[in-house]
């Protein structure tokens, strides 16, 4: 594995290529050959390589990271084992190196020092292995009672773990920046089971057998460096000691050589500074004197090296690689907020001289060093989450200015607010007569054992939210009996549906929160609250989500736990331990997650793209949200109850005993067919939906579970999902940001569970590929939408929160100081620098009043009240787009007039004039939350007591009206005062642009433009019907035709007739038949003038007797006049081909033509210059000698006509003497 | 207009190899005087245009278009003023029968490529048709006009016709709706909404007709045989059906409606 890294810093391999080698089987064509070659050699390291380099990193980084104290708690032979802490030589890397690799060797070595399997939740135990868990001190064992909190219990009963824990850990106050080793005190309660911190992935196995008993290696803490004792004498098996070059071919040799190293050290520098001392003894007083390091681009050693290595790394975590994107991202940040070195004095610093540039040297040899490479991890990533935090951190400025600018631009773009507080929960499930009223018993008796257990399941609920932190009480002493003798009396079947169906329903109402903490978050004293007034009540909320957020969380990986109310019901199920009881639960656990599974979610209207649909929108968002953490809840119960028979401390010990279990279990069906369900999941692109809770359930699977062929097949499904969500490639039906955000973090998280074995994650891709999911991209999926908020991410991922802690405690300095993830609390004020808040004064109470109102009446009610709030405040964003904002927009129009008429027609930059316009109408939009408000008041009660019942009590009436009006107004307004300005806007700049479009071209065009008169009624004949007729005139007039065919003089003129009706009229008329209409009369015109229109008439057609003919074109002189609306192409009149027309003639007729003309001027159809300049053209073509000799006398006689118009009855003489010039000339 | 499917197959029948051509339309006209013009020139055109789609790879082969201009040439050398190019175009015994519109723009083209030194561009080749004066030989702007207007199934005059009987029919569909009191938004309205593919009217409240739910109306405007039924289901109906998530009934019922109005 080394060798790939070497190579690759030695430039021999490109990045690109190692990534694609890594992410890919098969040879990629674009590899240089070499390249190629060179990797080749290492193949079957492959899938090694992304754990060789977490753990070579994490291994680098634990002389810089050595916030989880050096404590000697770790493992009892730490202090033997520090010669492998890197803080010395400059080999130490590679000593310490061959410990985070566990070795090879599995059993036989580990069951010396450690218990044989480690696999479970002995793995925190004290041991070699166990190390890289670095979880928590040598000695954090399980909660197996359940009751404490896992971390808590971690330091009440460290002394099982090592001797020199417990002392460290209360007189130490607990390091923060490391959550792993030091996670939050107060933590909630894991469950027996599912308290295994979690995480180490094991650098594959090489045969089936050691998967087994290998030890884990951890990817999440900062490794701890201590080497215990034992690990040198492990026989070196390891898999990657082949192949590679010979300086790394033997752990043994290297151990060996690691030794000679150390000794030599040790009696050279005997000084304080030497390792031993350094991890022996812990800082002394890591609260005064932590303070942090300044980092130093300049004294950033060995750059080129890291550069390389953070790209590689970077392209690993964008490629999905890696197991756990946010364990990567936190250690990134714990890099960029190392504190300062631990060994690292300048004697030790100094850099090898050697060889700078192997992997010999220490990667991180001063903070320097780690600051940049985060720095340069980070260019390359990017989360969005904890943009202030890293935009203020002075470290980022320093080592890159640019990316600093671009968090700081990304920040302010950003809209996401996180708050960690939860809703409020309710309280007990009110009697739901359609379920649980006499007719779904069978008998009076079971009707009132039902009765009263109802009444035993709230007192026992009642007794342990009030008891349940006290210390010293337990679970089971406390209400265990009384727990189990309510069950003995659930009788029949039909009663125990019936609890199911009451602690399902509670359950759900009680923990939908993650944290959800039993309706006593501020019910405890309502007395002080009363005190401090509405007023404080939500910097009261801000505060206690301050200090009770924090502590939700175990590290950036927790394990899984059962957190808040969810404790109850795990100790409710455990302590009944009733059979019955677990089989209908699981049934009804079922039942509820397919059916919410299923459940049709809205989708938003693709045609109201305006904005306004956001309203709505929001709505349908947070319904997701309530599914999906009901579905999370329902599953992670199954779950529990499902492998609840199944689950142990650890795996099986042996291959044998495993395979008789498999071989057992395997016919087990499954509880739910989670597989059908993902599958379905998948193709109906509803991922983001069905991961999520499918996780949950597996999180609390035993340890054999993944070993069996059907979950198997699932995680590798996952697996394969998982790939494919590579978060920079945002194309077409791809899935949305955040939605890929939530899958990777679950997934991530599911991957680093400890019953997950770690090889799995790093499965052959020949395996993947088997399960190719056929994701047939339907349009309407889920994934594609954006479903996953910020808030709903934090909410089901409350571990993404650690980078953020992370980064506030450097922010706020306290992490060496107070204990905790920003214990530090700050008076603030209600405007913080995040941007001002709606103050939630007197909302608090509110809507707790809302919620007791609601508790006490059938749930139609709720349903009313928010179904009206709903669609009100929908309509209220509606109404003031259609009043005030089309009201605006109507100014912006005339004000925009005047400014045109003003400033003449061009009227100046159109986007001027928009911010002109815009800043003297937006203030306007302050009046639509006043409007909005009155408009809200006035319809919701309406409304509301339209949807009520008629017997409904006034005063429950008028309260549902007020919290009607209430919801609506508060939703409407929020709308409204967010969107508002950005609405009159656009609708501002449509309408300047539409105006602007008007101004345009042609506006006379346009104002001349008439409609039919009133009084027509539309009786015209059709344009089609016209243009059709005409054409057949054409054609016929045009040839060929038969000797019998010919047009009547009657319909010719019925025709001209009709066209000036269609003209008139103008109903059916569009501008191209209007056009086509004018080009044809234009033809007509001219085969009326060449005389070619054969006339029907006894005894043959003929041509037109030449009164008929100047009849009809002073029919169309008149319609092109005054009929048509649109140009009439008249120059053609004058084309050579239509005048061409005549030449076939015989006698040629230029009398017509000649009246034309003149009727044309005379009409002021065309201009006289534009006549003769037609005329003029037309002498240019080619004509037969004699015609042009008679065009050249026509052009003569029309241009020696006076210039002035004449009376018609002169011009009709003048046409008859001209007439005969023409004749004789012919 | 509705016809029974025998009636449609009987007209069809009369127009194998049948020329587009006014002379043609007139026999028909006299074979079915029961049936409308504007009904049968429907038909006719319809049924001109599959046949064209069979066979217009043929006529553009390049041996193909230097066949018929070289008889072009030939044709206007002896007689410029004779039909030559609608005979061409119409000539049945050679298997030519080619639309004489689209037959004028071959040989437009090619006397194009001829005599201009850049291959002409599809706009100028369109103007020209439209005005046939455009074009820079006299004989030929003849023998092209004399094309266009003799074709009544293909050219530009024939194209505005359709366009103008699509205009009208929704312009009398939509007189029908305001005289029935039925409120609908119209393509216009659907289009600044958003929509992208918009019937010409969608009913706001969907009304019921023989037994079928009418939830939008599409005029199409020409007589709907089963393959423009096909087309149309294919390239808009569904489309609508995606977005205004009404049933196959009124798809089936579309087809009446639209032949009620032709």
């Amino acid at each position: 594995m080394a060798a790939v890294l070497e190579s690759l810093l030695r430039e021999e391999v490109s990045v690109a290529a190692a990534v694609r080698w890594i992410a890919r089987s098969a040879q990629s064509s674009e590899d240089d050959p070499g390249e190629a070659a060179a990797l080749r050699s290492l193949r079957p390291l492959r899938k090694e390589f992304v754990p060789f380099l977490l753990n070579f990193l994490r291994e680098q980084s634990s002389r810089v990271l050595p916030q989880g104290p050096p404590t000697p708690a770790k493992a009892p032979g730490s202090s033997a084992a520090l010669p492998g802490r890197p803080g010395g030589p400059s080999r130490g890397g590679r000593g310490a190196r061959s410990q985070l690799f566990p070795p090879a060797e599995p059993s036989s070595a580990a069951a010396a020092e450690a218990p044989p399997a480690r696999r479970g939740g002995r793995r925190r135990g004290p041991g070699p292995g166990r190390e890289r868990g670095g979880r928590g001190p040598g000695g954090l064992e399980e909660g197996v009672g359940g009751e404490s909190p896992p971390w808590a219990a971690g330091r009440r009963r460290r002394s099982s773990g090592s001797p020199g824990s417990p002392g460290r850990a209360r007189s130490d106050p607990p390091n923060l920046s490391n959550l792993e080793e030091f996670p939050p005190v107060g933590s909630l309660p894991p469950g027996p089971a599912g308290t295994k911190p979690s995480r180490r992935i094991n650098p594959t196995p090489v045969s089936e057998e050691r998967s087994l008993s290998k030890p884990k290696t951890c990817f999440t803490s900062p490794p701890i460096s201590c080497v215990p004792s034992s690990q040198p004498s492990v026989p070196d098996t390891s898999p990657w000691g082949h192949g590679l070059p010979p300086g790394c071919r033997s752990l043994q040799e290297e151990r060996e050589m690691l030794r000679k190293e150390r000794s030599k050290h040790l009696q050279q520098s005997p000084t304080p500074a030497c390792p031993t001392s350094e991890s022996g003894s812990p800082l002394p007083s890591r609260t005064g004197n932590l303070t942090a390091e300044a980092a130093d681009p300049a004294r950033v050693s060995s750059r080129q090296r890291l550069e390389l290595i953070a790209l590689i790394y970077s392209s690993c975590i964008a490629e999905n690689l890696v197991p756990n994107l946010f364990l990567e991202l936190f250690f990134i940040l714990q890099l960029l907020t190392a504190r300062r070195m631990v060994a690292a004095k300048d004697s030790d610093l100094e850099p090898t001289p050697g060889a700078p540039d192997s992997l010999e040297s220490p990667l991180f040899q001063s903070v320097h060093d780690c600051v940049f490479f985060a720095v340069q991890v980070l260019e390359h990533q990017f989360d969005k989450g904890t943009l202030k935090l890293l935009a203020e951190n002075e470290r980022l400025l320093c080592f890159s200015p640019a990316l600093q600018g671009r968090l700081k631009a990304a920040y302010e773009g950003s809209v996401a607010k996180v708050s960690l507080a939860m809703p409020p929960s309710a309280q007990a499930v009110s009697f739901q007569p359609e379920t649980d009223n006499r007719a779904n018993f069978s008998s009076d008796r079971a009707f009132h054992t039902f009765k009263k257990q109802r009444d035993v399941f709230f007192e026992v609920l009642r007794e342990w939210e009030d008891r349940h932190e006290e210390p010293g009480w337990d679970f089971e002493k406390g209400l265990g009996s009384r727990i189990r003798a309510m069950m003995g009396q659930l009788s029949a079947a039909c009663s125990h549906s019936h609890f199911v169906r009451l602690f399902q329903k509670q359950l759900l109402q009680m923990c939908q929160s993650p944290g959800g903490t039993g309706g006593t978050v501020l019910g405890e004293a309502p007395d002080v609250l009363n005190m401090l007034g509405a007023d404080k009540l939500g910097r009261l909320r801000r505060l206690q989500e301050r200090l009770v957020a924090p502590q939700s969380s175990g590290g950036p990986c927790p394990p899984p736990t059962f957190p808040g109310c969810q404790g109850f019901f795990r100790d409710f199920i455990l302590s009944a331990s009733s059979f019955q009881f677990n089989q209908h639960l699981m049934d009804s656990l079922s039942l509820k997650i397919r059916e919410l599974n299923s459940l049709a979610l809205p989708q938003p209207e693709p045609s109201d793209e305006d904005g306004e649909s956001d309203v709505d929108w929001q709505g349908e968002r947070r319904q997701f949200a309530v599914v999906l953490l009901s579905l999370r809840l329902l599953a992670k119960f199954l779950g529990f109850v499902a492998f609840l028979p199944y689950r142990g401390p650890e795996p099986p010990p042996t291959r044998e005993l495993q395979d008789s279990i498999l071989a057992l279990r395997s016919q087990v069906p499954p509880a739910l067919d989670v597989r059908a369900l993902l599958q379905q999941g998948l193709r109906a692109r509803r991922a983001v939906l069905t991961v999520p809770w499918l996780v949950e359930f597996l999180s609390l699977a035993d340890h054999i579970v993944p070993l069996l062929d059907y979950y198997r097949s699932i995680f590798v499904v996952l697996l394969h999902l998982h790939r494919s969500l590579v978060l920079s490639k945002e194309s077409e039906g791809e899935m949305c940001f955040l939605n890929k955000l939530l899958l990777l973090a679950v997934l991530g998280w599911l991957f680093q569970i400890p019953t997950v074995p770690e090889d799995l994650f790093f499965l052959e891709e020949g395996q993947l590929d088997a399960f190719e999911v056929d994701t047939v991209p339907s349009e309407h999926g889920l994934d594609g939408m954006p479903v996953v908020d910020q808030h709903l991410l934090y909410t089901c991922c409350p571990y993404i929160g650690e980078l953020r802690k992370l980064l506030a405690s450097w922010v706020s300095g306290s992490s060496g100081r107070s204990g905790g993830f920003v214990r530090k609390i700050t008076p603030t004020t209600t405007t913080t620098g995040l941007g001002a808040q709606p103050p939630h004064t007197t909302q608090g109470l509110q809507a707790q009043l809302a919620q007791a109102f609601f508790h006490n009446q059938p749930p139609s009610l709720r349903r009313t009240v928010e179904f009206v709030a709903e669609r009100i405040g929908s309509n209220c964003v509606k109404h003031i787009k259609a009043t005030l904002v089309a009201d605006l927009v109507h100014q912006a129009e005339s004000l925009l007039r005047e400014q045109l008429v003003m400033q003449g027609q061009d009227g100046g930059d159109p986007a001027q004039l928009l911010e002109i316009l815009c800043s003297q109408l937006c203030p306007h939009g302050a009046q639509a939350l006043t409007r909005g408000r009155e408009f809200c008041q006035k319809k919701s009660p309406g409304a509301v007591r339209a949807l009520l019942p008629e017997e409904t009590p006034a005063a429950v009436l008028s309260s549902a009206e007020n919290i009607a009006v209430g919801l609506a107004t508060e939703k409407a307004c929020a709308w409204l005062s967010a969107n508002i300005t950005a609405l009159i806007r656009r609708e501002v700049k449509a309408a300047v642009s539409r105006t602007l479009r008007a101004q345009g071209p042609e506006p006379a065009a346009r104002g001349e433009r008439r409609g039919c008169s009133r009084a027509c009624e539309h009786h015209a004949p059709l344009p089609s019907h016209l243009i059709s007729e005409i054409k057949d005139v054409l054609s016929l007039a045009v040839g060929p035709r038969d000797p019998e065919e010919g047009i009547s003089l009657d319909h010719l003129e019925q025709l001209l007739g009709q066209l000036g009706q269609t003209l008139q009229c103008r109903q059916f008329l569009c501008p191209p038949a209007e056009q086509h209409l004018a080009k044809c009369s234009v033809d007509l015109a001219s085969l009326l003038v060449a005389d070619q229109i054969p006339v029907l008439g006894p005894p043959a057609p003929r041509g037109l007797e030449r009164g008929q003919a100047r009849r009809l074109l002073h029919l169309l002189l008149s319609l092109w006049k005054d009929g048509f609306q649109v140009p009439v192409p008249l120059q053609l009149l004058l084309s050579p081909r239509n005048v061409g027309l005549l030449a076939d003639t015989r006698p040629r007729e230029w009398d017509l033509l000649l009246f034309l003309l003149r009727e044309l001027v005379e009409k002021g159809l065309m201009g006289r210059p534009e006549i003769e300049a037609c005329l003029g053209s037309l002498r240019d073509a080619q004509w037969p000698k004699d015609f042009s000799e008679e065009l050249a006398t026509l052009f003569n006689l029309f241009l020696a006509e006076p210039p002035m118009p004449e009376p018609q009855l002169r011009a009709c003489e003048l046409v008859q003497t001209n007439r005969g010039t023409v004749l004789a000339q012919s | 207009m509705i016809l029974t499917k025998a009636q449609y197959d009987e007209i069809a029948q009369c127009l194998v190899s049948v020329p587009p051509t006014r002379q043609s339309l007139r026999k028909l006209k006299q074979t079915f005087p029961s049936q409308s013009q504007a009904t049968l020139l429907s038909i006719f055109s319809q049924e001109y245009q599959k046949h064209i789609k069979r066979t217009h790879a043929k006529h553009h082969t390049s041996e193909a278009i230097e066949t018929y201009y070289q008889r072009y040439l030939n044709g206007v050398g002896r007689n410029g003023s004779a039909p030559v190019l609608l005979e061409l175009a119409n000539e049945i015994a050679t298997e030519v029968d080619y639309a004489p519109s689209l037959m004028a723009r071959i040989i437009l083209e090619r006397f194009l490529q001829d005599h201009e030194e850049t291959p002409p561009s599809k706009s100028v080749i369109n103007s020209m048709l439209r005005d046939p004066s455009q074009i820079p030989d006299g004989v030929l702007a003849n023998q092209v006009y004399q094309c266009i207007v003799n074709d009544c199934c293909y050219g530009p005059l024939v194209d505005c016709i359709k366009h103008a009987i699509g205009h009208e029919h929704e312009v009398l569909l939509r007189d029908l709706l305001l005289e029935k009191n039925l409120s609908f938004l119209d393509e216009d309205q659907l289009r600044a909404k958003g929509y992208d593919k918009t019937p010409d009217f969608i009913l706001q409240v969907p009304v019921a007709v023989e037994g079928h739910i009418i939830h939008w109306i599409e005029s199409k405007a020409s007589f709907g045989d089963e393959c423009s039924h096909h087309a149309y289901l294919h390239d808009q109906f569904w489309s609508y059906w995606n977005r205004d998530d009404c049933n196959q009934a009124e798809i089936q019922n579309s087809k009446k409606l639209k032949k009620a109005c032709l």
